[in-house]
C-alpha cells in the first residue's frame, strides 16, 4: 500500500474563487444545476448549496458581521469528502460498493452501487449523494484515475491560493501543524486543526484548518461511526422480541381463555 | 447551524420516502404474523390452528410485496442482487456489522420458509393437493424445526429495520437505541390486529381470537411504554419533534394508535358488536402513521 495520501485545506487563505469546484466538475465530467439554469440561494455567493451527487467540492461562504456591518469577517471554505480512516460510508455500504484504496482514501465504484441511499445517512458529514445521472451514490473520489496515474488531484492543483494541498498525510500534518503555530504567534489564536487527531474517526484524510468552531462551518463537532448503536439496538430489539414472546405464550396457552370463546368475544 | 443538540444534524436525508414506509409496515406485518403463528402452533390449541394458518396466509405475500418494495425504492432496481452477491467478483456480499447487509440475506431466507408455510397451511386446509406439505409445519418435527428458526427470522424481520435506521447518522434515528425494540413491539401489535380483523370476516370463532385479542392488548400497552421512553431517550434531539410530525406522533401515533383502542380494550361496552374491529382498525392505522413519523420526520431536520 502506498502511504496515505489526502488533503489539507487553510481556509484562512480561501478566496472563495471556486476554482476547486470548476475544476473537479471539469475532470469528473460532472453535470451542470437544472441543465445549467442556476438560480440564486441568496445565501452570500454561495449557489453550489451543498456537496452532492454532481457536486463533489463545495465553497461555503460564512458571513460574521455585526448588525451595522462596520465589523465582521468572511469565513471561507472548500468541503470535500474526508476519506475517513473508519470510514461510515464504507462500513454500512451493504454491496461493497464502497473500497478504500491503496492511498487510504475512500472510492464509491459506480458500477456497484445499487442505489439504497444507506451510505448518505451514514456519512456523518452529509458528503455523500445520489447522481441523477447514474442513478448511483456519487462523492470525491480524491481523483482515484489521476493519482493512480501519479498526478495531483483537480482542486489542490486548481487552487491559487493554496488553500487546497495535496500530499501525504503525515506531510501535510507536520504543514498544517507549523501554520497553526505561524497563525497564533500572529495572534489568530482561534487556528486549530480539525480532524487531523486520530480521535476523530481515527484522522481524516481530509482535515482543515479552522479559526471558529466546526458548527460555523457546517461540520460535526463530534462525528461518530454510525455502528455505536448496532450492539445495544440489536440486545434491546431482542429483549422486545422476548417480550413479546412471553406475551404471546402467556395468552395462548390457554390460561384463562374459555372453551366458549363465542360468548367471550367482545 | 451555530447550536445543534447533535452532531447527527449535519448529515444528509437518504429521500427513503413513501416506498421504505410502506416497506417497513409490509414488512413488520410478514414477520409479526409469521411469529404470531408460530405462537399459536406451539402454545394455542388444536382448534386454534385455523387462526396459525391465517398468520402464514398473511405473511407470505406480504414478504414478497417486501423484497419488491425495496427493489423499487432502489435507485438502480436491476442491481438488487447486488445485496447478495458481489457483483465483481460473483462473491455471496455479506456484512453482518451492516443491518442492510444481514437484513437483505434474512429477508431472502424468511421469504422461503414462509413461502413453506404458506403451501403447508394451504395443503392442511385441503386447498393444495399435497398432503406431504402438511408435515411442514408443528407438531411434525420437521414442521416444528422449521418453525422455531423461521419464527426466529420473523422476529428479525419484524425489528431489523429499526436498528438499521439507528445505524445511520440522521437526527432521532440514531440518537436512540430503542427503535428495533419499538418495531418489533409494533410488529406484534399490528400484526395482532390484522389476524383479527381478518379472523372476523372469516366468522373465526376460535378460543384463539379471545386470546391473540387480549395479547393485542398488551403488546399495545408495551409499545405506549416504549414510544414514551424513546421520546426520553431523545434528550435535546427531541425538538426535531416540535412541529407537525411531533403533533402526528402525539395525537396519531399515541392517542389514535394507542391509547383509543387501550381504552377499547378494556371497555369493550363502548363500540358493542364493532369493538374487535375498530380497535384493530386504530392499532393499525397507528403502527402505520408510527412509520410514516419515524421515516419522514428524521429526514425534514
Amino acid at each position: 500500500m502506498a502511504e496515505p495520501m489526502g488533503f489539507y485545506t487553510d481556509t484562512t487563505v480561501c478566496i472563495g474563487c471556486k476554482a476547486c469546484e470548476v475544476a473537479c466538475k471539469e475532470w469528473n465530467q460532472l453535470p451542470s444545476t437544472n441543465g445549467g439554469q442556476n438560480t440564486l440561494s441568496g445565501n452570500s455567493y454561495d449557489n453550489t448549496r451543498a456537496l452532492d451527487g454532481i457536486h463533489w467540492r463545495h465553497v461555503k461562504f460564512v458571513e460574521q458581521f455585526t448588525d451595522d456591518r462596520k465589523d465582521g469577517r468572511w469565513l471561507l471554505m472548500s468541503d470535500v469528502c474526508k476519506h475517513c480512516v473508519h470510514a461510515a460510508c464504507l462500513e454500512v455500504c451493504p454491496t461493497g460498493a464502497i473500497i478504500r484504496t491503496e492511498f487510504d482514501t475512500v472510492v464509491i465504484q459506480s458500477d456497484a452501487c445499487n442505489g439504497c441511499r444507506d451510505c448518505i445517512t451514514a456519512c456523518p458529514f452529509g458528503v455523500i449523494d445520489i447522481n441523477p445521472a447514474s442513478g448511483t451514490a456519487q462523492k470525491c473520489t480524491l481523483c482515484y484515475d489521476r493519482l493512480q496515474a501519479g498526478m495531483e488531484p483537480a482542486c489542490s492543483k486548481a487552487c491559487p491560493t493554496q488553500s487546497i494541498q495535496f500530499g501525504t498525510i503525515r506531510e501535510l500534518k507536520e504543514r498544517a501543524q507549523k501554520r497553526v503555530q505561524q497563525l497564533q504567534q500572529l495572534g489568530e489564536k482561534r487556528a486549530y486543526l480539525y480532524g487531523a487527531d486520530e480521535k476523530m474517526l481515527g484522522g481524516l484524510n481530509s482535515f482543515y484548518l479552522l479559526v471558529d468552531k466546526p458548527e460555523v462551518y457546517g461540520l460535526p463537532p463530534d462525528p461518530k461511526m454510525p455502528t455505536r448503536n448496532l450492539q445495544l439496538g440489536s440486545w434491546l430489539s431482542g429483549l422486545g422480541a422476548l417480550l413479546v414472546g412471553i406475551m404471546g405464550v402467556i395468552s395462548f396457552r390457554n390460561r384463562g381463555v374459555r372453551e366458549n370463546a363465542v360468548e367471550d368475544r367482545p | 447551524m451555530n447550536t445543534v443538540p447533535s452532531s447527527t444534524f449535519f448529515t444528509a436525508p437518504p429521500e427513503w420516502g413513501w416506498l421504505v414506509v410502506l416497506y417497513f409496515f409490509v414488512g413488520g406485518l410478514a414477520g409479526g404474523c409469521y411469529f404470531l403463528a408460530v405462537l399459536i402452533d406451539f402454545f394455542g390449541r388444536a382448534t386454534d390452528r385455523p387462526l396459525a394458518r391465517l398468520g402464514y396466509y398473511i405473511s407470505f405475500p406480504c414478504i414478497v410485496l417486501s423484497g419488491i418494495l425495496l427493489t423499487l425504492d432502489l435507485r438502480r432496481p436491476e442491481r438488487f442482487w447486488h445485496m447478495l452477491i458481489e457483483s465483481n467478483t460473483f462473491r455471496p456480499m455479506f456484512k453482518y456489522w451492516s443491518p442492510m447487509s444481514v437484513g437483505s440475506w434474512v429477508l431472502t431466507i424468511f421469504g422461503l420458509f414462509s413461502l413453506i408455510a404458506f403451501v403447508s397451511a394451504l395443503s392442511e386446509e385441503g386447498r393444495l393437493e399435497w398432503p406431504r406439505a402438511r408435515l411442514w409445519r408443528p407438531p411434525a418435527p420437521i414442521g416444528t424445526f422449521l418453525a422455531v428458526i423461521g419464527g426466529l427470522l420473523g422476529f428479525f424481520v419484524a425489528g431489523y429495520t429499526g436498528v438499521l435506521l439507528g445505524v445511520t447518522n440522521r437526527p432521532i434515528w440514531s440518537d436512540t437505541p430503542l427503535l428495533g425494540m419499538l418495531f418489533v413491539i409494533s410488529a406484534a401489535s399490528i400484526s395482532a390486529s390484522l389476524m383479527l380483523l381478518l379472523a372476523e370476516r372469516s366468522r373465526l370463532t376460535v378460543s384463539g381470537v379471545v386470546a391473540l385479542h387480549r395479547f393485542d392488548a398488551w403488546v399495545v400497552l408495551l409499545e405506549l411504554i416504549v414510544v414514551v421512553a424513546l421520546m426520553i431517550s431523545l434528550g435535546p434531539v427531541f425538538r426535531a419533534w416540535l412541529n407537525a410530525w411531533g403533533v402526528l406522533l402525539v395525537v396519531g401515533v399515541i392517542v389514535i394508535g394507542m391509547l383509543l383502542p387501550l381504552a377499547l380494550f378494556w371497555r369493550r361496552d363502548l363500540l358493542g358488536e364493532r369493538n374487535l374491529v375498530g380497535t384493530a382498525a386504530l392499532v393499525l392505522i397507528g403502527g402505520f402513521l408510527l412509520r410514516l413519523v419515524i421515516v419522514f420526520s428524521a429526514q425534514g431536520v
